[in-house]
């Protein structure tokens, strides 16, 4: 099996989990700051979100809210790569509201993988889900 | 140039297949597992292979969509194909090129690509 190699696709996993939330608006930000060495990636939806119960267990690879299964490895993944730098990941959300997933990394740390190919990741998510909106901006040398 | 009769039922067939995507009643359904597991092993290179074969063939009535985990993640990446009227038929361990084939032989087709599937309709297994 492949690894996970890049963080686009990641991104498509999370992205994946913000619409089996039921999401009808996802929106994808990149903040790429060379200065700073920094890359934060943003991304938020209008989804069902989740309860303090299910934020705190959500990086927890062996746990997951489907029925018959075990494990669920999505945001612990992702978690894993942001750690792997030295960053770390924010998960923020209301019951009914929707999530914010925030993943800060460390850009020129030797674990630090590419970001990969973001425009093949948003092509795919827009024509398979129609019915959903996707925003997707990359910001360099933009800092919140 | 006269119209024919025969003209007319093309006509109404080649419209008949654009309003069903319209009205979200395609004819054959490709459903891409995305789940962790499948995104790992690549299912968006799948996923816009499939694409790529749609807007080749220029069809509008087959309709592209995502899942989850099928709980069968060695064999990603896996996508089911219905066709109308049809048992649904799963497909494992996917490259660009058996994509292709299935596309090409079942979507267009008609006929099943017996070797690259696990099983057809959910009971008899090959």
């Amino acid at each position: 099996m492949i690894p996970m190699y890049d963080l686009s696709l990641h991104i498509l996993d999370i992205v994946e989990n913000s619409i089996r939330a039921g999401a009808r608006n996802v929106w994808i930000d990149i903040m790429q700051n060379t200065k700073k060495k920094r890359l934060d990636i943003i991304i938020k939806d209008d989804g069902k979100g989740m309860d303090d119960k299910e934020i705190r267990s959500a990086s927890d690879p062996f746990f997951t809210t489907k029925k018959g299964k075990k494990v669920g490895l999505g945001i612990s993944l992702f978690a894993q790569a942001a750690h792997a730098t030295d960053g770390e990941i924010i998960i923020k959300s209301q019951k009914g509201k929707g999530t914010e997933v925030r993943a800060s990394f460390n850009l020129y740390h030797p674990d630090m993988k590419p970001l990969g190919d973001m425009d093949e990741t948003v092509r795919v998510l827009r024509a398979t889900h129609r019915d959903v909106t996707f925003r997707y901006i990359k910001h360099d040398k933009y800092m919140p | 140039m006269k119209l024919k009769p025969s003209d007319l039922d093309k006509i109404a067939q080649k419209m008949r297949s654009v309003t069903n995507l319209r009205k979200g009643t395609s004819r054959i359904k490709i459903t891409v597992h995305m789940g962790t597991c499948g995104i790992a092993s690549g299912a968006r290179d799948i996923l816009s292979a499939f694409l790529s074969c749609v807007e080749e063939e220029g069809v509008s009535d087959v309709l592209i969509t995502t899942s989850g985990c099928a709980g069968l993640c060695s064999r990603e990446p896996m996508a089911t194909v219905e066709a109308r009227d049809k048992p649904p038929v799963k497909y494992v361990d996917l490259t660009k090129e058996k994509v292709k084939r299935i596309f090409k032989d079942y979507v267009m087709g008609g006929k099943i690509v017996e070797e690259y599937a696990l099983a057809i309709g959910s009971e008899r297994v090959l």
